[in-house]
């Protein structure tokens, strides 16, 4: 069995040859541990210190379970923090943690450069045990059945933030702003207080008071907010009315929601750059010939095709190892571009070695999004037999849809858009006047779940405790979706 | 490291089982966790529970995919899954594994906490029992040893000049396949027979076979793993009853009325005719909308099972999928007569989601 001290002598080994590489990295801390360990990290988040939740317990049920069927095998587990931890299953044969190890070399480099990484809170662990120490404090203070459901209903509303918020500015700045003063008397002002002593320090007829005055603000001010607001969640912690532990709560679902957000919007690019990576590392390198047959069973493993969907890790290296090529070929530019002959393109080499410089850039630069925007092309789509799909009503079921490179690569945008979620935004909290919340979600030819819909509803109505509303698409129809604390209503809504 | 799952891992389980938090349990549901069997994927009765969220219905999105395949072929009934759905954590390295039946039939056994069965009759039936011992040239494609084969492929290319170091490519062809092989033991075994009935009239649609034929998935993998060379028999019904093969079975369409009676008549003729109750171990079960021809019907039906059918088979489950279409009142008329037969085993299928649920009922008394 391999034992920790294994790993302590193979990584400076591997390092050393992700370091030649230019591979750029915090220090990477590995350690060892149980399957079990890891289903329990991995349902964390692969945080060690995470706040009380069912979920996690569900996500360890499924794990677990799945290892113990031999349905799955978690190989490693990385975060993305300085340093780096990453975590090593102890079933691995060595070749499998050597090709492991520098596929979390290359995650760490993803981590470090990547832009849409840069705003993330390194020290993520630290601020993961805080979450957990106050969400704990909550429980001992308001009960854990209290606690627990404003969680449920803080994670039904989690994807509602702006994924891009960290990189456009969306809002003017506070100061340019005129409302400013108004706005920090926005939500019900309440003084800290024990438990024992809130109702005499904010007692109920004063935060009554503050609710109706707020009522009245939102009266007198029929556009708000003056432009429409996709993060949600911001949007309810400044305006809606909450008890402070609400507030707090709900401030740690968002932050931890925007910790993971560039993960998901990156996952085809870095499995991608792990991938490319572990590769090159190992066959250039490090494989020895004993272990090839291991190794090559590994790596196929990974890139394996899945029938009708798109293996990231598979996709993403493909596309690497595509870019790297045509920059070292000068497979770009004008000149390539505007070439008609075919036999000419595809046999076009100038010679420039530019491929890997090309990579490392693209890793800095790019999110899921814009890097298939960018680089997937009509010659990659044929050659790894991509292909569109979409559900067929009469039949029931997905059918493949076309190989037409115009619209498979609108079909994989759109499913990375938003990391494949609707969007939505307020766009009025007045609604008739009343103080009620009205959601927008920009239809795109596809409806939401309509019961989900719904239950998710009453939960925003949970938070904003006034009635709520989407306006969305239903049966090619713009209808409203409406909670009022009470009841649903739908209601087809005619263009005057 | 000392973590804090089991708390979190308990209060799952609490819920799941419906002793906290009831209003959460409209949001559980089954089979997240995929397994593979053949080319079919199947899926595991992991219960999990899914929060509300603002999110696309199940048929709206397409996306990308890749391999072969032309316009207007099915992904393999499984949803496909665009690269942004793909989870947000990007350390996670999974794999898929094939399962063999018995292994499913086993996972089902655990999660459902089903008993296994006390088996009646002789042991007349000389049943076998496969170990892998070797290693063969020719074998199923799902038993192929990969690394066997690849070093064959390996050694060939190196001896024959092919393999090129700058270019590693192995790529094995038809004489480098190895495959694993087995021996069979021998041991005795208990004989037994399903009939499934089916109701294939104008009421039952499309949605109501697919319930059907998900729930006699289920009910075969684990009898055949409690009983090696299980028979099977299928007899579908309208106003007639007929006995068909497996495919016709689920396929087959038809428009008249419904006499559940003659479909309990074959049943019975069929034991009769086959299969002498002292050496076999007899499963009858019948699925339909609950939507009989007439009431005389009704009362017939339950002569033939108390006089000719229930003191010969193990179980008699009757299954009553959920319809639009209908009265759907013979489950609570079967209710009714057989309170007290523990042999008679109802349940009523809601959707899919329930056939977990009703596979328990089935099969949880251990007959």
């Amino acid at each position: 069995m391999i034992t920790q001290k294994d790993i302590v002598e193979i990584q400076p080994e591997i390092e050393e040859h992700a370091r030649e590489y230019r591979l750029d990295f915090f220090p990477v801390i590995f350690e060892l541990i149980d399957y079990d360990t890891m289903s329990q990290l991995a349902s964390y988040g692969g945080f060690p210190v995470r706040y009380p939740h069912w979920r996690f317990g569900m996500e360890y049920d499924q794990l677990s379970k799945g290892y113990r069927y031999g349905l799955q095998k978690i190989y490693e587990m990385v975060i993305n923090t300085n340093p780096c931890y990453a975590y090593l299953m102890q079933s691995n044969s060595l070749v499998d943690q050597k090709l492991v190890m520098a596929h979390v070399f290359a995650h760490c480099d993803f981590f470090k450069n990547n832009y849409y990484f840069s705003h993330t809170n390194r020290k993520m662990i630290d601020e993961m045990a805080n979450h957990a120490s106050r969400i704990r404090r909550y429980i001992d203070l308001h009960g854990l059945e209290n606690v627990e459901n404003f969680i449920d209903v803080c994670l039904s509303l989690e994807n509602l933030i702006d994924y891009h918020s960290y990189y456009i500015q969306r809002r003017e700045k506070e100061k340019d702003s005129e409302k400013n003063e108004k706005d920090s008397s926005q939500g019900i002002k309440k003084l800290k207080s024990k438990k024992y002593m809130e109702k005499y320090i904010n007692p109920p007829d004063f935060i009554e008071a503050q609710k109706k005055e707020l009522e009245e603000k939102f009266a007198s001010d029929q556009t708000f907010p003056s432009q429409p607001e996709i993060d949600v969640l911001l949007f309810l912690m400044e305006n809606a009315p909450m008890e402070n532990w609400q507030h707090d709560i709900l401030g740690i679902i968002r932050e931890e929601a925007q910790y993971f957000a560039p993960q998901g919007m990156t996952k085809i690019m870095n499995e991608g750059w792990a991938t490319y990576w572990h590769s090159t590392i190992m066959t250039q390198r490090v494989v020895e010939p004993t272990e090839v047959v291991d190794y090559a069973e590994h790596h196929s493993g990974t890139v394996a095709n899945h029938p009708g969907q798109l293996n990231p890790y598979r996709l993403g290296y493909q596309l690497f190892q595509y870019i790297e090529d045509s920059w070292n070929r000068g497979k770009f530019g004008k000149e390539y571009e505007e070439c008609d002959d075919i036999k000419e393109k595809s046999n076009w080499d100038k010679k420039l070695n530019l491929g890997r410089d090309k990579i490392f850039e693209v890793r800095k630069l790019y999110n899921d999004v814009n890097f298939i925007d960018t680089f997937l092309t009509e010659e990659f789509c044929r050659e790894h037999k991509l292909f569109s799909y979409a559900y067929n009503t009469k039949n029931k079921r997905y059918e493949i849809e076309s190989r037409e490179f115009e619209l498979i690569k609108q079909r994989i945008l759109k499913s990375l858009t938003n990391l494949g979620q609707p969007s939505i935004e307020v766009i009025n909290a007045n609604h008739e006047n009343r103080g009620e919340l009205y959601l927008y979600h920009r239809y795109d030819d596809v409806e939401l779940d309509l019961k989900y819909a719904q239950d998710t509803l009453k939960n925003l109505n949970v938070i904003w405790s006034r009635p709520v509303h989407i306006e969305t698409v239903l049966d090619e129809s713009n209808t409203l979706l409406s909670y009022d604390g009470n009841e649903y209503k739908q209601q087809t809504i005619t263009d005057n | 490291m000392l973590l804090n799952i089991e708390n979190d891992h308990n209060r799952f389980r609490q819920i799941i089982r419906g002793k906290i938090k009831k209003d959460l349990r409209k949001y559980i549901s089954n089979g997240e966790m995929i397994g593979r069997k053949g080319k079919d994927l199947v899926s595991i009765p992991l219960p999990q529970i899914d929060l509300p969220k603002f999110r696309f219905g199940d048929n709206g999105q397409g996306g990308g995919g890749q391999g072969d395949g032309n316009p207007g072929d099915s992904l393999d009934g499984n949803e496909g899954e665009g690269g942004g759905n793909a989870g947000n954590q990007p350390g996670h390295h999974l794999r898929e594994v094939e399962l063999t039946l018995d292994e499913l039939a086993e996972i089902i056994g655990q999660e459902l906490e089903l008993p296994n069965i006390e088996p009646k009759g002789k042991k007349e039936i000389v049943a076998e029992k496969d170990r892998y011992t070797g290693i063969h040239r020719v074998g199923p494609e799902s038993l192929r040893h990969f690394r066997r084969t690849f070093r064959e492929a390996l050694k060939r290319q190196i001896s024959s000049g092919e393999f090129r170091v700058e270019k590693p490519q192995v790529i094995p062809v038809r004489d480098d396949y190895r495959y694993r092989s087995w021996k069979s033991i021998t041991r005795p075994e208990n004989n037994a027979v399903i009939i499934y009935m089916m109701d294939v009239s104008g009421s039952m649609w499309d949605e109501q076979k697919e319930v059907v034929r998900l729930e006699t998935f289920w009910i075969d993998t684990w009898l055949r793993y409690q009983y090696k060379g299980i028979s099977t028999r299928y007899v579908v019904h309208d106003a007639q009853a007929q006995e068909v093969d497996r495919d016709t079975f689920f396929t087959i369409k038809e428009n008249g009325g419904t006499v559940i009676s003659t479909a309990y008549e074959l049943c019975h003729q069929l034991i009769k005719k086959d299969y002498p109750p002292e050496e076999w171990n007899i499963y009858a079960f019948h699925f339909s909308d609950g939507d009989n021809w007439s009431r005389e019907d009704n009362k017939l039906c339950v002569e033939i099972m108390q006089s000719k059918l229930l003191p010969h088979v193990n179980l008699f489950g009757y299954g009553q999928v959920e319809s639009t279409y209908g009265s759907g009142e013979f489950i609570n008329y079967l209710d009714e007569q057989f309170k007290e037969e523990e042999k008679v085993i109802l349940s009523f299928i809601a959707n899919k989601e329930a056939i977990y649920d009703s596979i328990k009922e089935f099969l949880g008394t251990g007959k």
